[in-house]
């Protein structure tokens, strides 16, 4: 079945593949290593590659008054945000995953069709809501509208999920006579676990990037990482080393995790079409 | 019975999603709308009232407008361009025999995952600063002159960077849809002396149309609300030259607290991507039922 790769082939489309991934990924390397130089070497030139590393521009954004401040709102936005869309999207993924009616594939795409209206049309109504309500610039505002942001994706994942579970396997046990709960905790949640995994994993991905509604919603008490780096973008807050440093904290663990979600990532943002 | 019962508590299962959906839909666009008929600046909240269409008028009229539409077009048209076609091409450069491929594909994927603020100021300051840019550098090394990329070009610019971001997302979808692709049916061509072309014209790129649909749609989606690579690269400036339609309704929201104007452009922004969307969301309805 396999088809001969000629040597020459294989080392010609090698050595491309390797040296257009590395220029794709050069951005990134260079942000790292910048992050481990002075702020004077940082801006050197010609531009240095090979130098002593120091850590003093980590320890000065760390130390930073509020530093720990944006990334626990990072982490709770993202995380709170997602958590509670889960709460409301299974249960309807469920649904819609397990008894169909005639009008599931309307709601379905009604549901993403949300998805589709841009941010700004609602920008004034939410800003001046939030400000009524006194929840513009805190968490509790900021983790209602992502969730709702970010709700109709997370049932479209979990119900492209829950339909590769055969039905034939909840009949089974309701013939066995298991009541609704138990069916839902003993037989559906083991076999769902793996795709509430997955969404889970790629909406942290998501939130914690999302940058509209935290660079318009939060200023200084409930401002996230996405907010705090682009403060670095005023000419007198420019220092490379800084912003590499903090840039490179503010992505590494969320670079990881997709890494190792490349997987999810298609199922789940292509709505299971490509596997 | 029990079905009954079971069928019954499954639509109620449903109905705190839907209910949620449906006020996120219904009341902050009753309310834009509404705005949008209101002259209703945040710095004079006592001359309120009620404007008729100069909202609107007012927001298309400005040079801004057709500034910003044009500014969007060419940015989500120029980004989905550059990664549908570059995504199927290094796609298919992924789905050769390569040795390393696990780690080449998380040298590609990783753009991905970047925040648009990190993004956009890394590429700004480290890379295409005329002074301290490696561009520069490059540039200087060679005796050319650096090239002052978001004072000469700063649209292309600003595409260059989303592309950066988007490109890793194309290529994942359509290399993932190239893995399926049937190896027998591919002999078959290759026995019937089928050239390179005609197998990529007749079996690959049909095989991928679907992909390509559902990478169009997602990458829509999220180009047509670029923000934050626009506020922390250039204020949608020098000028106009990169107000996109978002930055527009901000500038006019949160910099002018003009909420009725601001509330006429976003009405405008959902009009167009509805277009948008009725498109695009049939062409997934369509492929999805396959």
């Amino acid at each position: 079945m396999a088809r001969k790769v000629s040597i020459g082939r294989k080392v010609g489309f090698t050595a491309l593949a390797w040296t257009l991934g590395c220029l794709m990924f050069f951005p990134i390397f260079w942000m790292m290593l910048t992050g481990f130089k002075t702020e004077v070497g940082a801006i050197a030139s010609p531009p240095q590659f090979f130098f002593t590393p120091t850590l003093e521009s980590y320890k000065d954004v760390i130390e930073q008054s509020n530093y720990m401040r944006f990334v626990m709102n990072s982490i709770i936005i993202a995380g709170g945000s997602t958590l509670l869309a889960l709460v409301v999207a299974i249960p309807s993924a469920w649904s819609m995953a397990f008894s169909p009616t005639k009008h599931t594939k309307d709601v379905l795409m009604w549901m993403l069709s949300t998805k589709m209206m841009p941010p700004v049309g609602v920008l004034v109504p939410l800003y001046l809501m939030l400000q009524y309500f006194g929840l513009l610039d805190t968490r509790t505002g900021l983790v209602i509208i992502m969730m709702l942001i970010n709700l109709p994706i997370i049932i479209w994942m979990l119900f492209t999920y829950f339909k590769e579970i055969p039905s034939e396997i909840l009949e089974a046990s309701r013939m066995d006579g298991a009541v609704l709960w138990k069916e839902i905790v003993y037989v559906l949640l083991p076999m769902a676990l793996p795709g509430i995994a997955s969404t889970l994993l790629l909406n942290l991905i998501l939130a914690w990037n999302e940058s509209f509604w935290t660079l318009n919603l939060t200023a200084s008490n409930a401002a996230t990482l996405t907010q705090f780096i682009s403060s670095f973008s005023s000419p007198q807050g420019l220092f490379f080393a800084k912003l590499s440093a903090a840039s490179t904290m503010a992505i590494g663990p969320i670079m990881v995790l997709g890494w190792f979600s490349q997987k999810q990532l298609v199922t789940g943002l292509t709505f299971g079409a490509v596997k | 019975m029990a079905t009954k019962h079971t069928k019954t508590l499954s639509r109620l299962m449903n109905l705190p999603a839907i209910g949620l959906l449906f006020i996120w839909m219904i009341v902050p666009l009753t309310m834009a709308i509404y705005y949008s008929f209101q002259r209703y600046n945040l710095l004079k909240p006592d001359q309120r009232g009620f404007a008729g269409w100069f909202n609107y008028e007012f927001f298309i009229t400005d040079p801004a407008f057709v500034a910003a539409i044009i500014n969007t077009i060419v940015l989500v048209g120029g980004v989905l361009l550059i990664t549908i076609i570059g995504g199927v091409l290094l796609g298919l450069l992924l789905n050769q025999a390569i040795v390393g491929r696990g780690i080449v594909r998380i040298l590609f994927i990783s753009p991905f995952f970047v925040m648009p603020t990190v993004a956009a100021l890394v590429w700004k300051n480290m890379l295409m600063h005329p002074i301290y840019g490696m561009f520069a550098e490059i540039a200087r090394f060679f005796g050319g002159t650096p090239i002052d990329f978001f004072a000469t070009i700063p649209l292309l610019s600003i595409v260059i960077i989303v592309t950066w971001q988007w490109l890793p997302f194309a290529t994942l979808i359509l290399l993932t849809a190239l893995q399926s692709l049937d190896q027998e049916q591919q002999e078959a061509a290759d026995m019937d002396g089928a050239s390179a072309f005609a197998k990529f014209r007749y079996i690959t790129l049909p095989h991928l149309a679907r992909a390509m649909t559902v990478v169009a749609l997602i990458e829509t989606i999220f180009l047509l609300s670029i923000f934050a690579e626009i506020k922390v690269t250039t204020n949608g400036g020098p000028g106009t030259d990169t107000t996109n339609l978002p930055y527009l309704v901000f500038s006019r929201a949160l910099q002018h607290f003009d909420v009725g104007g601001a509330s006429a452009g976003g009405i405008i922004a959902v009009i167009l991507a509805n277009i948008v969307a009725i498109f695009l969301i049939r062409a997934v309805g369509k492929n999805l039922e396959a």
